[in-house]
């Protein structure tokens, strides 16, 4: 127990510094980096949760395939390295208030409702083929709209972005 | 360990998000601030999965990380196009529809 608690504080502290300097740092291939450094965290406490699959997904959808797709986002659309475009705008104060206030509701309402619970630690773990025959069986319908789902994006991201 | 201290990572992060969604000015950024919000957000599902015992916050999780995949492409296809006809990915540029 105790030593989940310390990989806990260990992953949570690279999550959310690396979120941080996400969303301030002045590079944007830096700023991918940094989203990579969130992704990967975020996969490793899925396994501190038990969640094999979805921290294997995590690691082969996010890292593997989206990020690609980011840095050729970031390339095709010639982003300056460096200062050139200040990264971020006028209006960060707001920002700042609007994300700090809606954190400070989350975190409160949050701590009022579960105030010490515990998370049950002796529950049944569900490996891969227990989340594929969920899918498989309750949610299919769900799975195959899901399925049509990104049989659409594929061909809206075509036409969108093919030239003529 | 306690249920919120997971919950409190996931609101800490979709905060995290709501200001780059905010703050940034580059379209791909903003992008990449939503894809954190989509983050905390499964956190939640697989914890509350896993303290209440069933598989379901995990399944949802994954159709999670599949709609997000499909939003990525469409999103950066619609930068893409953005930076063809005004050659600028600033968010701020585009107030053609304000009033």
């Amino acid at each position: 127990m105790v030593a989940q608690n310390i990989f806990f504080g260990i992953l949570s502290a690279i999550v959310i510094l690396s979120a941080l300097r996400m969303v301030t740092t002045r590079n944007i291939v830096h700023a991918a980096l940094y989203l990579v450094a969130v992704l990967a965290g975020l996969g490793a406490l899925y396994v501190l949760l038990t969640a094999e699959f979805v921290a294997t997904t995590q690691v082969l959808v996010y890292i593997g395939a989206v990020m690609v797709l980011f840095l050729f986002g970031i390339m095709l659309t010639k982003a300056p390295l460096g200062n050139a475009m200040e990264m971020t705008g006028k209006q960060w104060p707001i920002a700042a208030g609007v994300a700090a206030l809606l954190g400070g509701v989350i975190v409160y309402s949050l701590v009022n409702h579960f105030g010490s619970d515990r998370l049950v630690t002796d529950g049944p773990i569900y490996r891969t083929e227990d989340v594929s025959d969920e899918v498989f069986s309750t949610y299919i319908v769900p799975f195959e709209a899901v399925s049509v789902l990104l049989l659409a994006a594929l061909i809206g991201a075509i036409v969108l972005a093919r030239k003529d | 360990m306690l249920l919120n201290q997971f919950l409190i990572l996931g609101a800490a992060l979709f905060a995290v998000g709501v200001y780059g969604v905010l703050a940034r000015r580059n379209g791909v950024m903003v992008l990449m601030s939503i894809e954190l919000m989509l983050n905390a957000v499964n956190i939640n599902l697989v914890v509350f999965g896993v303290q209440h015992g069933v598989v379901s916050g995990q399944v949802f999780a994954l159709f999670v990380i599949a709609v997000a995949a499909a939003e990525v492409g469409v999103g950066l296809a619609i930068v893409l196009l953005l930076y063809r006809n005004r050659t600028s990915i600033d968010v701020e540029d585009f107030d053609l529809m304000r009033g």
